[in-house]
């Protein structure tokens, strides 16, 4: 991998369709960026000519969508400790390619992301890395439930959020005690809702598929029960509470009526949530369909798209969970839970909101940026002039099939493999550089794969 | 909702549902049994008439066929088993095939070897069949997509156990001639029973009306979009009446991990006792997939009764499973006799 600045710096992306939900920005028009690599202006198209741009790169996005640079708040990009499933190198790069320029990577490494050394580890390594990248700190010491780890410490270091995403906090007392401190720093604490004792041994959603398989189920209320405990205890605390991944009807419904509450919660859900469903678990239980939370029904799926439409989930956030291939080879129960999500993203979204007319394309790229920027805090996810000049071009209608060899992510276990995708990536853009261009390949460090799947 | 999951070619991976086309005259359909679910009727048919042929071929005094000669059959057991494994290695050996003995814990699994390269070492040494028992559902499946070799699944986790759900019906269809229309009750844990799925469809697909019972802690908890009969109260379960009552074996670690209170409340509230068992219909059976726990779901004096069809099961497990490996392997049913 090679530092940012090594990328060419872009001057200008003409003619394409801008659209910025931050500004309420939707139509044709050139954007300038400037020489430190900010957003300069937006104005309609001025025929302006390659030279316009002095020595910068011209992208003609004539037919293409222009947006701000997606934001994933939820990946998992295995440095250190598994850096033979993804860095945060690769793991940048494979989200580069799906759009996202910032990402935003849980702490649950090996050593986890609990302290201070470990955070500024993590950006050390981003430094190599193609699009931005933002630690979430670990809520307990080294995940472990028992006490508080050092919050303040890691905020100062660059911390955006503190989850011990893989699991909930299953103390209330423990998370009651991590809200309240956080609360004072404003930073939002970001829970895996689940009860460990009512999930037990499960690892598909507990239905009428898994009664049929004969594979232990999670039920839906092992989500719920836990969101509304830890809503309860935002409304107390104050603090603010992002609920990652929400996979259920039930779940849609309780953050929507604490929101109606005026309750500080904000809500993610992932692509895979909102088309896949358990009784695909039941073709030939592929553990590439293994995931935590689980895929549920189609009233869910149904739910979690209103949710989106709606606003009662803020974000899209992709739960990028990368497992080396010999992992998810073999039997359901025994694989890890998890599937990658950055380069399928868009194609995933397009298919299950946009092609299902959930919705519509400012309201979609508001999901994927100026949301989730919203929820951390982030300086990111919009067009306005003197913003970051993070951007997107995408080319909606192009066609491409998913396979291990097109994705670039150390691991290649994703649900979606030989699924025809709408929507590519043409460019992205960081900080005003270049870091990636479908036509002339990606200019980061190929991403080495020591297995490849026989799909 | 629209739904989305539009498969391309790419997705469609084999598994053991039927394929479309109608398979030659006399021949399965199926290209490896996985399980009951799906299974057409002609092909469960197909079974129960080949494995009659070769339940008269065991009365013989030589019961050996030839049809398998050259075959090899692994029968790569990762659970403690012994009635299955011996019932099926007993009908490889009746088929002539050259069998081969894998259990897991005498083996390289210990070692850290995937499920994958351990079948793929013993089928490069030219094996033909793979009788697998794994404690994981879909571990025969995940053999399909695997390997090139014939999967039967002798048991998988709490997902089925097909010869098991073959051999019951088989004893029904063929004391009564015919399945179609009769009420079979299946008593206990149904949560973790691969023999009562496997029942149940099977059941379901020759036509029978099938009603289930037991603890509502043992239940899968949507067991009644299962298209089946659903009670937790054992005498409303008898009192429309039964053509047979199948007792599934209750482990008693279930009372340990707080699915039962008491081996004495689960036998007292749902043991076959011979007050229940007359309630059967003329002609009705007692079944039991072993091994029993006399006096616990089911008392003795029921278990070798006049209803008490349980060693007839055993015999007929050996006729059934060589049907299916016969079958499987190419075998047009009736079987014939080369040589024999």
């Amino acid at each position: 991998m090679i530092a940012r600045e090594a990328y060419r710096s872009v001057g200008l992306i003409r003619s394409g369709r801008v659209i910025d939900p931050a500004s309420g920005f939707d139509g044709v028009a050139d954007v300038h960026i400037d020489e430190r690599g900010r957003v300069l202006r937006v104005e309609k198209p001025s025929g302006a000519r390659p030279a316009d741009a002095g020595p910068h790169a011209v992208i003609d996005a004539a037919g293409k969508i222009v947006a701000p640079g997606f934001i994933d708040l939820h990946v998992h990009l295995r440095e250190p400790g598994r850096e033979d499933e993804e860095t945060v190198a690769t793991g940048s790069a494979a989200g580069v390619k799906g759009g996202f320029t910032t990402v935003c990577c849980m702490p649950n490494t090996e050593p986890a992301i609990a302290d201070q050394e470990t955070v500024r580890f993590v950006l050390d390594r981003a430094q190599a890395a193609p699009g931005r990248v933002h630690p979430i700190g670990a809520i307990t010491r080294d995940r472990e439930g028992k006490s508080l780890a050092q919050i303040s410490d890691m905020i100062e270091a660059g911390a955006v959020a503190f989850s011990d995403d893989g699991a909930p906090v299953a103390s209330a007392g423990l998370l009651r005690r991590a809200m309240q401190y956080a609360q004072m720093f404003n930073v939002p604490i970001v829970e895996h809702c689940e009860v460990p004792e009512l999930s037990g041994q499960g690892v598909m959603h507990e239905g009428v598929i898994s009664s049929k398989l004969g594979l232990k189920g999670i039920p839906a209320a092992s989500e719920e029960i836990c969101l509304a405990r830890d809503i309860a205890l935002a409304r107390e605390t104050g603090c603010h509470l992002h609920a990652a991944h929400l996979s259920t009807k039930g779940s849609v419904e309780i953050v929507r009526r604490a929101k109606s509450e005026g309750i500080r919660v904000t809500a993610e859900v992932t692509p895979h949530h909102l088309i896949l469903t358990d009784d695909i678990i039941a073709r030939d239980f592929d553990p590439l369909f293994k995931v935590n939370p689980p895929l549920r029904t189609a009233a869910d799926v149904e739910a979690l798209r209103e949710g989106l439409r709606d606003g009662t989930i803020d974000c899209i956030a992709t739960d990028h969970a990368p497992h080396a291939w010999q992992e998810k080879d073999g039997e359901f129960d025994l694989a890890p839970f998890g599937m990658v999500g950055l380069e399928t993203a868009l194609g995933v979204c397009i298919r299950a909101l946009i092609e299902s007319r959930v919705l519509d394309w400012p309201l979609l790229i508001a999901c994927l940026t100026q949301r989730p920027a919203a929820a951390f805090h982030l300086d990111a996810g919009t067009i306005k002039p003197g913003a970051p000049a993070d951007l997107v071009v995408i080319d909606p209608d192009a066609k491409w099939t998913v396979t291990a060899d097109n994705l670039i992510s150390k691991s290649k276990n994703s649900p979606f493999l030989g699924w025809e995708l709408n929507g590519v990536v043409t460019a992205a853009v960081v900080d005003g550089r270049l870091v990636h261009h479908a036509n002339g390949g990606h200019s980061a460090a190929a991403s080495a794969s020591s297995a490849r799947p026989r799909r | 909702m629209d739904q989305s999951l539009t498969m391309t070619d790419a997705q469609k991976r084999p598994g053991g549902a039927p394929p479309e086309a109608a398979a030659p005259e006399g021949r399965l359909r199926i290209k490896h049994l996985l399980g009951l679910e799906g299974v057409c009727r002609e092909d469960l048919e197909l079974i129960f008439t080949t494995a009659r042929s070769f339940k008269d071929i065991l009365d013989r005094p030589i019961k050996k066929v030839p049809p398998l000669r050259g075959q090899t059959v692994v029968n790569l057991f990762y659970e403690p088993s012994t009635r299955t494994r011996i019932s099926f290695e007993l009908a490889e050996k009746r088929l002539s095939a050259d069998v081969v003995n894998f259990t897991a814990s005498a083996s390289s699994v210990t070692k850290g070897e995937s499920l994958r390269d351990t079948v793929k070492n013993i089928l490069a040494m030219k094996t033909d069949v793979v009788v697998i028992r794994h404690p994981c559902p879909g571990a025969p499946h995940f053999l399909t997509r695997a390997t090139d070799a014939i999967i039967l699944n002798a048991g998988d986790g709490a997902h089925e156990h097909p010869t098991q759900g073959l051999l019951d019906i088989y004893t029904m269809w063929e004391r009564w001639g015919e399945v179609k229309g009769k009420r079979v009750l299946i008593v206990g844990d149904i949560l973790h029973s691969r023999v009562a799925r496997s029942n149940i469809w099977g059941l379901l697909t020759m036509g029978a009306t099938v009603a289930v019972v037991g603890p509502a802690t043992l239940m899968p908890s949507f067991v009644n979009d299962l298209g089946i009969e659903v009670f937790t109260d054992m005498d409303k379960a008898l009192a429309p009446g039964c053509d047979a009552i199948n007792c599934l074996r209750i482990q008693r670690e279930r009372q340990s991990s707080d699915f039962l209170p008491s081996m004495r409340e689960y036998s007292r509230l749902y043991g076959v006792d011979a007050r229940r068992a007359a309630s059967l219909r003329p002609g009705g059976l007692i079944m039991h997939p072993g091994p029993m726990n006399r006096g616990v779901e089911i008392t003795s004096d029921v278990a070798d009764g006049s209803h008490s069809v349980i060693l007839d099961q055993v015999t007929n497990g050996l006729a059934v499973r060589m049907a299916a490996l016969y079958l499987l392997c190419g075998g047009t049913a009736p079987a014939r006799e080369e040589g024999a």
